[in-house]
């Protein structure tokens, strides 16, 4: 049975070093469990975002929440670079694993099927396999050739296992399944982790399994660990279906975060919930 | 006054790069090429099949963040637009970093999906407004996604063009090089040569951009910047004053 809790006991439950996934920005990202988490002093985490991320993973490398961050792509959008994550990749205070988004699904893919490995086309002459020491290539074996020698190279990615998978959702119903619509990578992120966490906007009134046009969309209870309520949970970004980004607040973020004082000043002067 | 902006210009001329195809997709921070895209939907009378990154109402996929991907794995995707922190001579995209890997002078966001749509989308259009020597460089300093490929490589598709703010580039796969094949209004061949990093192939007379015809405009500035708006609210507030 999924627990209720609120979002400060949802932050204990990412432990100091949590290999912890987080989807990019048009899928729902948790960011009342991310102030919870800063608050809390987490440290060493392990971030995979699926695939990209952009304020979540700012705030979490600027607080020094970060050591290592698989990544596609860290963006503030329209509001231009991520200046603490860029701030930290140069003075080489964050263990960058760089990738590509498809590589980052597909290494959530094989980890939901419990296999260790997935192949990918493309990367080939990218450096990418030049900074990835755990991508490697071999020859497709029913092409003909030989495996090391193969006439047709393609790349092999490990199956990225996360501890955690944080997302937030607009409902969840009392048993703890939650409402994703059509942002499957959530139901990827949550098949590939050991365990879920969600946040949402309220209780669904009603089982989401029980009528077919919400089961549809609904991820079920069994990947689930706990449940915290956060009303607009995921502001300063949109939830999509939901309501828009604040775009003033993000504003006023990467101006304060272009510096490491302004941050900090970011940080002590933002409410934990959404105004 | 000029009948119509430079970013007008911009998205008409990359909007001309895939016209007539049927399925074209725009990523992560692109506000131009996804402008682009959708002029090129509306001229196609709704025919092209648009997808933009980020967001609800111009994207039909419904099985995550895979989808494209998965598209474009099978050849289902027949255009897609790439920025680049450097491009070379080669067509070599850097989106990750110069610099030291350790501690490099400059971070990018990331490689996003370029590392493997750059293999398998047959037509991928490169678009940098900045055209310097900045931004077009002899050399990338890391290949984030590599313009040619060996033989017996899987690659089914792969630069097709690169626009700027100064001039259109057709590129050439055999070669692996560029031609400067059109020069925006305002822009000459002495400065696209001073402001270019890279060798390029130059035919004896260069056509002038065609400029947005005044039906392409129209559309612009009505249809298609209603439709930006949703994902781009800054950039159609900038460019048009037009609220989301």
């Amino acid at each position: 049975m999924v627990t209720w809790i609120d979002i400060d006991a949802m932050a204990a439950r990412i432990p100091d070093g949590t290999r912890l996934a987080v989807p990019a920005d048009y899928s729902g990202v948790a960011m009342a469990a991310t102030r919870a988490l800063i608050a809390r002093g987490a440290r060493g985490l392990r971030l995979v975002t699926v695939p990209t991320s952009g304020m979540q993973a700012d705030l979490l490398v600027g607080a020094g929440a970060v050591a290592e961050i698989e990544t596609a792509g860290v963006t503030l959008g329209e509001h231009g670079l991520a200046p603490r994550f860029s701030a930290a990749a140069k003075a080489g205070r964050v263990d960058i694993r760089d990738a590509t988004c498809p590589a980052i699904h597909a290494g959530l893919q094989a980890a939901e099927k419990g296999v260790p490995f997935m192949p990918l086309r493309g990367l080939i002459g990218s450096d990418l396999l030049a900074v990835r020491s755990d991508w490697h290539i071999i020859g497709n074996p029913f092409a003909g050739g030989a495996l090391e020698t193969g006439d047709d190279p393609i790349v092999l990615l490990p199956a990225i296992r996360p501890d955690v998978a944080l997302f937030h959702a607009r409902w969840a119903d009392r048993s703890g399944n939650v409402w994703i619509g059509r942002r499957r990578e959530l139901a990827t992120m949550a098949h590939a982790a050991a365990t879920t966490l969600v946040t949402v906007e309220e209780r669904y009134d009603g089982d989401l399994l029980a009528d077919e046009t919400m089961a549809a969309g609904t991820l079920p209870a069994l990947y689930v660990g706990a449940v915290a309520v956060a009303e607009r949970g995921a502001w300063p970004l949109a939830l999509p279906g939901a309501y828009a980004a604040d775009d003033g607040e993000i504003a006023r973020y990467a101006a304060a975060a272009r510096t490491e004082p302004g941050f900090a000043d970011y940080l002590a002067g933002t409410p934990r919930r959404a105004a | 006054m000029n009948r119509f902006a430079p970013t007008e210009l911009l998205i008409a001329a990359l909007a001309r790069q895939v016209r007539g195809l049927g399925h074209v997709a725009v990523g992560n921070a692109s506000p131009i090429p996804g402008a682009a895209a959708l002029l090129a939907r509306a001229l196609s009378g709704d025919a092209m099949v648009v997808s933009i990154l980020g967001s609800q109402r111009h994207n039909p996929y419904t099985d995550g963040g895979r989808e494209l991907f998965d598209c474009a794995g099978q050849g289902r995707l027949d255009a897609f637009f790439l920025g680049g922190g450097e491009i070379d001579g080669q067509a070599n995209v850097n989106l990750v970093a110069v610099g030291e890997r350790q501690a490099p002078q400059a971070r990018f966001p990331g490689s996003f999906g370029s590392a493997y749509l750059y293999f398998v989308v047959p037509k991928v259009i490169l678009f940098r407004e900045e055209h310097s020597r900045r931004v077009l460089v002899p050399r990338v300093a890391f290949v984030s996604a590599p313009g040619c490929s060996a033989k017996g490589i899987h690659r089914t598709g792969g630069p097709a063009a690169l626009v700027t703010g100064r001039c259109v580039f057709a590129f050439d796969r055999a070669r692996g090089r560029f031609r400067l094949d059109s020069i925006h209004p305002g822009h000459d061949r002495a400065e696209i040569e001073a402001e270019t990093g890279f060798e390029f192939d130059c035919l004896p007379e260069p056509a002038a951009t065609e400029p947005p015809s005044d039906a392409e405009l129209a559309l612009i500035r009505g249809r298609v910047a209603g439709e930006l708006a949703e994902t781009y609210p800054r950039f159609a507030a900038r460019t048009w004053n037009r609220a989301a």
